[in-house]
């Protein structure tokens, strides 16, 4: 079975979920192809590829691919699609897009949040947990290739990866319409502060605890506990806490032994960058909150007045 | 300028969600609403509308069943100012590959300057429909936009990857997905919600559009689903009810036994 698995990189770093659907696909036996696209991209550093799994790896080298952005990357990508079984993808922004619109260039079938994969006589079957992970899917495909997009942190990378794969340059043309947008800047993660992926203890602040104004009882909360403050995506979108305090999927991955999760409504994007903390206890109003479902103490109430009360339970304690 | 919003109809969060064992399809016989996500990319394109920029045309687009109507009347009662409904039986079962397919026929049809999505659909979590979208479309494309200025045929977008925020400028036509922290939709006032019964929803079938039949549907699906199965089962965690207000002091005393204090 040939498997086309698509490297996505930043900055000259493989992302770690491509290398993990990359470590995935070589333990399913088979064909395995790296692809990976950029621009003036060394063979040697994409021969490494090798040591996580790849038998061969496709460069698509090219000025239009520089940016990063998915559209041109679909481009290059599709020919080499054609000739797989299965196109693979690790979760990530980028290469969900690019995942996306190869599917749909291609009328071929999508698997989406994969967190397991079998290769049989009917070719690949992705396997997802659905509806705030109650239910378990089993998809295969009946166009080919087959397009699978995993879910954050479903594979590891191989720990020990040494050797290289021959690379093999492919031919690519970028329509005018697919660079039509445009990478015009970055905003510079800010420097230092601490590191949450240190922490034992994390607070997190979550959308429903309203506003800016309402953190400090979130950091008072953190502060009784010796933890520090942790953040959603809603929350670091909206300005109140900086993108390094962030949890999740496109944030950081972080397993401290207490996890406090206040007005959090337990996005699988969320969920996926906390689910292995030592204890979850979670405050939220609604009862119905998905947070529930992966709670090990699921408090139902007010964050806005529990919190409070907690600060000054802990502080009575000493 | 004219924008195109997708809306999808969604089994309401209050509702006991399930995968019907027949069919593996999603149970939509119970309660719906319109997906929550998709209230953030309308309320953004009122917006653009009410910071100044010319926008002749507010359009709510959902492929749905005709149950999905309803949610349309909600984007209405919101702002939109038409709804287009593509509801067909032969529609029933289609994959995310058929469904991109439908939605960038009928938006195709409906040659919008900026095309809207949610971040994600709430009953599938999958985060893939715009770039598919845009990909049949021919046209560029920012995802998860949570910071939007749209003006001179152009348009800027902040939005959040792995490493932080990208910036991103893309001329229209475009077509972009909205985070859920972009703004904070607005609720529909009584009179907007009597006023919405009068503005148009049309309804189109797959003839309408002309669609290929053997792209859509149960059948047309190339996403096949073999197997459903309950997921490995979990310890079942302690739940508080804030009722009397004593919830504080539960928590410290599991924190407690726990030896977390
Ligand atoms: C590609 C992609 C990547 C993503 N990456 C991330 C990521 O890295 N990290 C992340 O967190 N999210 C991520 N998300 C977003 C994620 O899907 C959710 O939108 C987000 O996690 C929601 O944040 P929230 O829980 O703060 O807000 P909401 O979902 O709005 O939840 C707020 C909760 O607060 C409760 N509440 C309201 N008032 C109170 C009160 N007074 N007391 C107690 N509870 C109250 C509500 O009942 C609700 O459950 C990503 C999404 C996508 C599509
Ligand atoms: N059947 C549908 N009708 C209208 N819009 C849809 C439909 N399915 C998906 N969408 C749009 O696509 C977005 C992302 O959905 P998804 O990628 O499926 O999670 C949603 O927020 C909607 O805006």
């Amino acid at each position: 079975m040939a498997l086309l698995v698509f490297v996505h990189h930043d900055d000259g770093e493989f992302s770690a979920n491509s290398l993990g659907m990359l470590a995935k696909a070589a333990a399913l036996g088979g064909d395995v192809t790296a692809f990976v696209a950029g621009s003036g991209v060394d063979d040697g550093w994409a021969a490494a590829l090798g040591g996580h799994g790849a038998a061969k790896v496709l460069v698509a080298d090219d000025a239009a691919l520089a940016g990063g952005l998915s559209q041109p990357i679909v481009d290059a990508l599709e020919a080499s699609a054609r000739d797989a079984d299965a196109v693979l993808f690790g979760a990530g922004v980028v290469s969900a897009d690019v995942a996306a619109g190869l599917a749909a260039r291609l009328g071929a079938g999508i698997a989406c949040e994969t967190t397991d994969l079998a290769a049989g006589d009917g070719g690949i079957v992705a396997t997802r947990p659905a509806l705030d992970d109650t239910v378990m899917v089993e998809s295969g495909f009946s166009s080919k290739p087959g397009v699978v997009l995993a879910r954050a942190n479903a594979f590891a990378p191989r720990e020990e990866a040494s050797g290289t794969a021959p690379v093999e340059r492919v031919a690519v043309t970028v329509s005018d319409w697919s660079q039509a947008a445009a990478l015009t800047g970055r905003e510079a993660a800010e420097s230092g502060g601490v590191d949450i992926t240190e922490a034992d203890v994390l607070v997190t602040v979550g959308r429903g605890m309203g506003g800016p104004e309402n953190v400090p009882l979130v950091e008072a909360l953190a502060k009784a506990l010796g933890g520090e403050v942790a953040a959603t995506r809603a929350v670091v979108d909206a300005g109140w806490v900086p993108y390094s305090m962030q949890v999740g999927q496109t944030g950081k991955t972080v397993s401290p032994k207490l996890y406090i999760a206040c007005g959090v409504s337990g996005a699988i994007q969320h969920k996926v960058g906390m689910a292995s903390a030592g204890t979850i206890i979670a405050i939220n109003k609604d009862a119905n909150a998905p947070i529930f479902e992966f709670a090990d103490v699921g408090v139902v109430g007010d964050a806005l007045a529990i919190l409070p009360k907690l600060t000054e339970l802990l502080a009575a304690r000493g | 300028m004219k924008i195109a919003v997708c809306v999808k109809e969604v089994p309401s969060a209050t509702s006991h969600r399930r995968l019907d064992p027949a069919t593996s399809r999603l149970d939509r016989s119970g309660d719906s609403e319109p997906n929550p996500f998709d209230m953030h990319a309308l309320e953004e394109a009122i917006r653009i509308r009410e910071g100044g920029a010319d926008v002749s045309e507010i359009v709510a687009v959902c492929m749905g069943p005709e149950s999905a109507q309803r949610v349309l009347t909600k984007a209405l009662a919101l702002g939109a100012d038409r709804a287009v409904l593509v509801t067909d039986p032969s529609l029933a079962g289609s994959d995310i590959a058929g469904t991109a397919y439908v939605l960038a026929t009928v938006l195709g049809r409906e040659e919008a300057d900026l095309v809207m999505l949610g971040q994600q659909a709430a009953d599938a979590d999958c985060y893939v429909m715009a770039a598919a979208v845009a990909d049949h479309m021919r046209r560029p494309l920012v995802t998860q936009v949570a910071g939007l200025t749209v003006a001179g045929g152009k348009l800027q977008a902040k939005r959040q990857a792995e490493h932080g925020y990208d910036l991103i400028e893309a001329p229209l036509p475009a077509v972009v997905s909205v985070s859920d922290a972009i703004n904070t939709p607005r609720l529909p006032s009584i009179k907007a919600i009597m006023g919405a019964k009068r503005k148009p929803l049309e309804t189109v079938s797959a003839g309408d559009l002309s669609l290929d039949a053997g792209r859509v549907g149960g059948d047309g699906a190339q996403s096949v689903v073999r197997s459903i199965s309950p997921p490995p089962p979990k310890t079942e965690g302690i739940r508080i009810e804030d009722a009397g207000g004593d919830a504080a002091g539960k928590v410290v005393a599991i924190l407690a036994e726990r030896g977390l204090i």
